[in-house]
This record gives C-alpha cells, structure tokens and sequence, in this order.
C-alpha cells in the first residue's frame, strides 16, 4: 500500500521523531510512504480560534497538497489534526462557499486516518510486539486525547496497541478521559483554566508512577510535558508512534528521540 | 404587516439576566481562587457525572432516544409559529389566557400585572431559568411584590442575596455547613440547634415554607414542555414545591420561552425518558405535574401563560446556532464539562451557565452586548458537553461558529489589530504552503538558542505569555521533519523526490 | 403591532431559509417485553429503591393492608370515587362487624361537591387514592385525578400517601403508560416520596409532598 504521510505542523517543526518512527513503524509493514511536500497545517488552530476566513487558504493547501499526491490513503499521528480534516475542511469551504473545495476536501477526508486507526482498521495490527517488534520496557500512562476519543471514536484502538508492546507496562491513568486544557489558544485566552486542568492531569499523571505519559497527539502531550517540566517532574511524554517504533534493536528512549533510519523510499 | 415583508429585520435580541458583566477570563481567574468553591463543584459534579452514566448506560435505546429527541425539537424549531399558534389555540379553549412578551422588560410588566390583579402582594414561585432570566423576582420586588422561591436550592440562593450558579442545583457552589450557616442567619425562626446534615436542612426548609404554600393565592412558575396539540403545560421537579404551587393557588402564571413547544403528546414520552436521566441521574423525577387550561374543581382557576421571545427569534436566525435553542435545561452539559467544573457558574454572568450558556446567551443576546463575546471562548472543545447533551446539540461546534461571528463583528472596526488577529494572519501566510513553513523552520535552531543548555523556554512575551504561566515548551529540535525527510530522499540528479505538483518546477 | 403578531413576524423571519422539518426516528422501545410478575417485580425493585413502601397483595387482601397502614392515622382521607371495598377493613369497629356497619369516623371524605379546605386537609395524616397507571422500569405511578383518586391536593397536603396499584394497569415502560392515559386530565406521575438532592448531591427523601408513600401492589 502507498500511504502519504500528513506529518501535522507540529510534529513537522517540533516533533520530527514523532513523524519519523509513524515512518518507520509503516515501512516495517512493508508499505511504502511518501510525503507530498506542499503540505503544511490542517488550519485547525485559525478555525478554532475564530479566523475562518486565515484558515481558508491553509484548507485549500492541505486539499491541494492532498488530493494531487498519489496515494492509497493518508495517515496522521494525530486525532485532532485527522477530525479537523474530516470534519472541518468541509465546513470552512462551504463557509467560504467554494462547493469544488467542498467536494475535494470531503473525498480527501474519506482517505485520511489516524496512525492507530490506519494500524488496527485497515492494516490489521493486532499485536504491535508481535507484528512490529515493539519493545519499550517502561512503566508508562497513557492519556487518550479528547478528539480522538469522541469525534473519531477511536475507543481502545490507541491503548489496545500499547498493551501488546513488548516489556511495556501500562499504568491506568485516572479521569483518563478529562480534557488536559490544551484547547489551542484556549491555553493562552483563558489560562488560568486551562492551566487548572493541567494541573489535575498532571497530578493524575504522576499518581500513576509512570516514568512518562504517552498519547497520540503532540499537541496534548507538549501541553501535559509543558506542565510535567514545569513543576521540575522528572515525568515525561512521548508520543505513542515512538513507543511502537521502539524495538530491541533501536531503543526509543524516555526522553524521545529514537534513533530512526530508514530506507530510501522505492518509487 | 405587508411593509415587513421582503424586508431585512434587525434581530430582537434578549434582555436581562444574559450578560457576562465582566469577561470569563477575569471572572473565571477570581473564581479559581476560591478553593472551597472548587472542593464543592468538584464532589457535586463528580457525584451527578456518576450517577447520570449510571441511568443512561441502563436503557439499550438511549442513543435511538437521543435521535428522536434532536429531531423532534429541529421539527419543533423549523414549525414554530404554526405550533405556537396552535398551542395557543387549545390552551385557550381550555380556559387558559396567553400573553406574549417581546422581551424581559414586557413579561416582567405583564406577570406583575396578572398579580396586581388578584389584589395579592405575595407570590409563591417554583425554580424557573425563564422567571430567573428576565429577572422577575427583582422587578416584583420594586413593585411591592414579594416572590418566595419554594425549591430548595433556589430558596438557599435567595435567603443567601446570592445568584444561582447552576440550571439544575442553583447552590451547588455551596457546601451543607455554608447552607446551615445561611439558614441560622436568614431563615426566621431556624432552631439555633440545627446540624448540617441535609435531611435535617431539608426539614428546616418545609417548616419554613409549609405556611406560605398553605396560604399563597398566587404562583408563578416556568414550564417545561408545551404540547401543541391538546395545549398541555408540564413542570418536572422532585421536592413537592411544585405540585404545592401548581395545585394550591387560585391563579397560576407560568412564564415559559417561546422554544419549548413539544408538537404531540407522543413527544412527551421522548422527554420525559431523556430529561430526568440527564438531569438528576434518576430513572424517573419524583413529581411531573401536567395540565392543561383550567380543569374545574381541581387547581388554579385563573390560569395563565406568558410566551417569551427575548432573543429567542434572534437566535433561531443564526442558522448555525439556532439548535442551541433545542435545550431542555437538563444541565448534564455543566455536569460533564472540565471548564465549568473549576469555576463554577457565576463565571458565566448569565442565568444560562456553562457550555450551553457559552453559547446560549451570546445567541440571545447578540455577540456584541457587553462581555458575552468572552463567552464562546470559555471551553477547550473537548466535547464532552455533545457527547453528554440528550438532544444532541452539537455545542462545540456552535462555540466555534460564535468565534467566528465574534472575529468577523471586529473586522474593519479596530484601528489597531490585536495581537491574535496578527498572529492568525502570519500563521495563515506560513500555514498555507509548505515552502513557506519549510522556510519558517529553517528558524529552528534560533529556538533552540533561546531555549539555552536547559532546552526548555520557559517565558514568551504577549499572548503566549498565557502558555509559559504554568508550562514550558521543549526546545526545537535542530532539523524539521521536512528538512529530514527532503535529504533522505533525494534523487539522484540531487534533487528532493517529489510527490506533489506544488514542488514541481 | 401587537406583542404576539410581533413575535410571530420575528420568528417567520429567522426561518425564512425555511429549514426542514425531519420525520422523527422512532427506533426507541415502544413497548417492554415484560409481563405478568415480572413486571410486578421490577416495579417493586424501582419502588423500593426510591425508599417508597411497597406491598403486594391479592386483591381481597387490600382491605385488610390499608387498614393496617392507616393504624396509626388519626384522620384519613379518600376520594368519593375510591373502591367502597378497598375501605371494608376500615369500618365496622375493627372487631369482624358486616363492612359498611359503622363508618370508621377517621374518614374525610373528598368529593367536588363538598371539597375539603386546604387547612382541613392540612389536618389529616394519610390519604388512600388508586391509580390510572404506573411504569414499572422507572417506578413511576400516574394519577390523573379520576374519581378513585381525587383532585391533586388531596395526594399532595397529606403526609402519607397510601396508593393502590392493580396488576393489570402496570406498564412496562414509559411510551405504553403513557399511551393509556388521556395527556388533557390533570396529571400527575409519581416516583416515590418527595425528594431533593439540592444539598452537596445527596438525595434526601421527604420534603414538601408527602414524607411517606406506601404502594399496594394488587394483583
């Protein structure tokens, strides 16, 4: 299969090895990735934030990077940034009453999934220690993130996956399904809520004797590991791409930054 | 009426008790410092989250009642004047006076009226958001009327001189001991012995209340539901004040917002399945009371219902919000909802709190008035309000409509633009093409400098000052994926492999 | 114009993309599958867990049940439409005289006629109605202010409610109880003794309507 990767903004800029090991794990599988390069921001941060006529260009580009490539279906290691493809890249054209970037962005949609929603639906992943050689011995939470929980329904997907890697040990994280406060500039317009959610989260998270919180969306865990780094925790995160990636051989360590080389891509 | 027609009307927005007198921001910043008040929100939502997912997960056609629900109210929205005017048609014939009121000011007049009428001075009145939202029970006030409110948490409120904080539980904020406190300090007559236990609470306020429902000629109350098609009234509530008030009094005035209609009786047993699990987590409220006009020789003879717009047509305008006026006030959205859990509801200024009054009030009121364009902002979007909703209104997805509205209504005004509308623009010119956010990385490894040997940053200036308050932010790393990637893969005439017609010469 | 051509005009207006009204789903349950005891039992189940009291007899043995809820009622009352048998147990000095010899002198009688004053029926200690219908799943009982249970505040003052349930009028769910009743009588459902939960969340039984409510289920 041909999967075009959408590396998110985010992990583009901050969290490469985030994109990285989404590589690693998918080329493992034996398919192959490609990267259609016009891409840059699903526009989520301009829609939420109210600026829906900035986002409309950022639509149109995702749409235009996405709709040209040649590819079987797309992946993102991110529910929030994949929802907003989904849902929202219709709306904000329909917004702006361009019914041709309607139709594009609806098909382009159609295609796009989750990392963890691309693993277990469509290629079959069952046993990432097993099928992936996942092994990352660590005590680790997990926080599933609010967009992948409940406008993708990707229920137990992400954590089912953690619990088959090897040497893993997966600790209950409590109020697992509360908001961490992220929210985009929720965090910066209103952050002394934001901040109080944070803080609960990361009580919970360190409640939890974890040596680091995993999910899948940086954007979630940047917040979490923000606040974890603030309060001097030796807690960190790590986005669960790198966890499955992590193998015997190339070692994810706690910090991040697994050591990730791969092959040349074969067109 | 024909110069109306073909013509663009101005929306007649809301009055009353739907402003945020200040933004959330502050608001929410003052009422995060109140650490009893969040020790009580937190054990009272916590409790009723629990006991909601418990009653709901019990019924195998929850989701299909939900469905029901949500069709039935964007029917009842889509059919409003014919509905109303045959709710109007029945209720009347069944010996019922309607009175309709275009806003606060004139439903306050025309309840205090009907009252005046009757030559009573006094009023007993059941817990209603409709009565609370135009601020009925101050207009009585100046007008020489006092108004007793009978539910328990509403009576606690007002013995308190406080404002509700909660659709459901008006004095959640408050815990037993602070409720003791308020009743040895206000209620006449309290027994100086009384204990904070809530049933010995719950009896101080019978006693308390026992005489007035004996005695009241007047009640005044909200409704829940109207059924268009036999003129049908229905109050739910579990304590007995209502049915004391619907039941004692010679003359009943019920003040309800235009949206509540319910077209059949069939409706009802969507409703009454969806509004009492949502609400209280109980399988069923202890008392629903329905009645329709005057039935002679059992209730209130003098029958009365005031319909209130107030907002509600300008709302119903806004065709991506109009379905927040699908709301049966069950009030699971504030129950389930991160935001409103730390701060309460006296954060939201208005009678509506918590994610359906983010979106409710501003609706009705229009974006501009006052602070309300604060209001929208007030969630992460994390969607637990829809998830929770039992109508199925999709409140995120309405807050960020009302963002927008609140972008748009700036555009052109400010002479100078606000930080956020710069930031958005630069996003939205780097965001747009991937060269251009290839160039912008090409900056990383300066943030990798400002982040110095603890590679973290742990203050930015302006608005994302907001961010590094309580986190930091990871250094950058020294190259974006896209940079690794372009090398990783380059052809062999030594050029990036391409998959995308904009990197095409 | 006048307030309600005006709200009228409003409302017509903000509807003038004219929005469709959906056919409603109705894929909920209409009806439970439950019957005979079973359904006797979950009502009991609902009851109970409202801290209602609740009984079930055969029906010759209501009687004997109301009169032994009523022992220690100084004064009663009953609607003029009630079940003259339901009472039997009452009358007739409580030493096995012929029902209906003497009438027990507790009884109010409430009739519209000769309605009893909201401070007479603040005296009385019990009232005994029937019922239209009841939901077993959510323990709800529905009076609609026929004969054999009276208008509203006879069930409301009094501080014990006594209500007789008959099998045959148990439903299993709300859609079919609701279907059995006319929505235009006066209406109301009932699920357990007055309650409130407006203190920390703690349900507390007994406010205003009445402190106790035993039901005698008759089947």
């Amino acid at each position: 299969m041909r999967i075009a990767l959408f590396a998110t903004c985010i992990v583009d800029a901050m969290y490469p090895a985030t994109a990285r090991a989404t590589v690693k794990i998918l080329e493992r599988l034996g398919h192959e990735v490609v990267f259609p390069s016009g891409q840059a921001c699903c526009g989520q941060m301009h829609v939420n934030s109210g600026y829906l006529k900035e986002a409309v260009p950022v639509v149109a580009n995702h749409v235009a990077a996405f709709d040209t490539a040649d590819y079987d279906v797309a992946v993102a290691p991110s529910g929030s940034c994949v929802a907003s493809v989904k849902h929202q890249h219709p709306m904000v054209a329909r917004s702006c009453g361009d019914t041709a970037l309607e139709a594009r962005a609806t098909a382009v949609g159609a295609k796009t999934y989750e990392l963890s929603e691309l693993l277990v639906d469509v290629l079959g992943v069952t046993d990432a220690g097993a099928q992936l050689g996942s092994y990352f011995p660590h005590r680790v939470t997990y926080h599933p993130s609010c967009h992948g929980m409940r406008l993708l329904r990707l229920g137990d997907r992400q954590s089912r996956l953690l619990r088959t890697v090897q040497g893993i040990e997966l600790a209950d994280l409590p109020e697992a399904d509360q908001c961490c406060g992220f929210g985009g500039t929720f965090s910066m317009k209103n952050a002394d809520v934001s901040s109080a959610m944070l803080q609960d989260k990361a009580d919970n998270v360190r409640s939890t004797g974890a040596e680091l919180c995993t999910g899948g969306d940086a954007s979630c865990l940047m917040h979490i590991g923000g606040g974890l780094s603030r309060e001097g925790s030796p807690v960190t995160t790590l986005h669960l791409a790198e966890i499955l990636a992590s193998t015997m051989a190339e070692q994810a360590s706690v910090a991040g930054e697994v050591r990730v080389s791969t092959g040349k891509a074969t067109r | 009426m024909s110069t109306f027609l073909g013509m663009p009307s101005l929306p007649a927005f809301g009055s009353g008790n739907l402003f945020a007198g200040e933004s959330f921001p502050k608001a929410a910043h003052r009422e995060l410092g109140n650490a009893q008040l969040r020790a009580n929100l937190g054990h009272a939502t916590h409790t009723i989250r629990d006991k909601r997912i418990n009653v709901v997960s019990e019924l195998p056609d929850w989701e299909q009642l939900r469905d029901a629900g949500s069709a039935i109210k964007q029917s009842v929205m889509a059919r409003l004047p014919e509905l109303l005017e045959q709710f109007e048609e029945n209720f009347t014939a069944r010996g019922g006076v309607i009175h309709w009121a275009r806003d606060a000011k004139e439903a306050n007049s025309i309840v205090a009226g009907l009252i005046r009428d009757t030559g009573e001075t006094e009023v007993v009145k059941i817990k209603s958001m409709a009565t609370q939202e135009i601020g009925l029970n101050e207009y009585l006030e100046e007008q020489g009327i006092e108004a007793f409110e009978t539910d328990l948490a509403e009576l606690i409120v007002q013995l308190d001189h406080d404002k509700p904080s909660h659709i459901l539980v008006p004095a959640i904020h408050k815990n037993r001991t602070e409720i003791r406190d308020i009743f040895l300090r206000e209620m006449p007559g309290a027994d100086p012995d009384l204990t904070n236990e809530p049933s010995v609470l719950a009896m101080a306020a019978r006693e308390h209340l026992r005489r007035k429902f004996l005695t009241a000629k007047v009640a005044v109350s909200g409704a829940n539901f109207a059924l268009a098609d036999s003129g049908t009234l229905a109050v739910v509530e579990s304590e007995g004040n209502g049915r004391m008030c619907l039941t004692l009094p010679e003359t009943l005035i019920t003040v309800m917002g235009v949206e509540k209609l319910l077209p059949t009786w069939q409706d009802l047993e969507v409703f009454m399945q969806l509004l009492p699990r949502s609400s209280t987590g109980e399988r069923m409220n202890p008392y629903t009371s329905l009645w329709t006009g005057v039935t002679e020789g059992d209730g209130p003879q003098n029958v009365h219902l005031v319909l209130l717009d107030n907002g509600r047509s300008a709302a119903l305008a806004d065709e991506m919000g109009r379905s927040a006026l699908h709301c049966i006030r069950c009030s699971a959205c504030m129950n389930v909802c991160p935001v409103y859990e730390r701060t309460g509801g006296h954060a939201y200024g208005s009678t509506y709190p918590g994610p359906i009054g983010a979106i409710l009030s501003p609706l009705l009121t229009g974006i501009e008035a006052e602070e309300n364009n604060s209001l929208p902002y007030a969630s992460s979007l994390c969607g637990a309000c829809y998830d929770a909703c039992p109508v199925k209104i999709n409140i995120p997805d309405i807050l960020v409509h009302l963002r927008s509205v609140d972008v748009d209504s700036k555009r052109g005004k400010k002479k100078v633009p606000s930080q956020m509308d710069v930031g958005m623009k630069a996003a939205s010119w780097a965001l747009s093409s991937g060269k251009r956010l290839g160039l912008v990385e090409k900056g990383l490894p300066l943030g990798r400098i400002a982040a110095g040997p603890d590679k973290k940053i742990t203050k930015l200036p302006g608005i994302a000052g907001g961010w590094t308050q309580s986190r930091d932010i990871p250094a950058p790393p020294a190259q974006s994926f896209r940079d690794w990637w372009a090398k990783e893969h380059q052809t062999p005439d030594n050029t990036p492999s391409t998959n995308n017609k904009e990197a095409q010469p | 114009m006048s307030a309600r051509d005006d709200i009228l005009t409003r409302i017509r207006g903000a509807l003038k993309d004219s929005p469709e009204a959906p056919e409603i789903p109705r894929e909920y349950r209409s009806a439970s599958q439950l019957d005979g005891d079973a359904l006797i039992e979950l009502l009991v189940d609902r009851l109970v867990d409202y801290k209602a009291q609740v009984a079930v007899v055969a029906e010759a043995e209501v009687p004997a049940r109301i009169a032994s809820l009523l022992e220690g009622a100084r004064t009663y009352v009953v609607p003029a439409g009630l079940d003259d048998g339901w009472l039997a147990g009452l009358d007739g000095g409580g030493d096995g005289g012929a029902p209906g010899s003497r009438r027990d002198s507790r009884r109010r009688l409430d009739s519209p006629a000769q309605p009893l004053t909201v401070a007479e029926l603040d005296g009385v200690d019990a009232v005994v109605t029937s019922s239209a219908v009841a939901v077993a799943e959510t323990g709800t009982i529905l009076l609609d202010g026929s004969p054999n249970q009276g208008r509203r505040a006879i069930s409301l003052v009094p501080d014990h409610h006594i209500c007789v349930v008959r099998a045959a009028d148990i439903a299993g769910i709300l859609p079919e109880a609701l279907r059995r009743i006319d929505g235009t009588r006066p209406i109301t459902m009932i699920s357990g003794p007055s309650a409130t939960s407006d203190i920390e969340l703690e349900r507390v039984e007994g406010v205003h309507g009445p402190r106790r409510l035993d039901v005698i289920i008759a089947r």
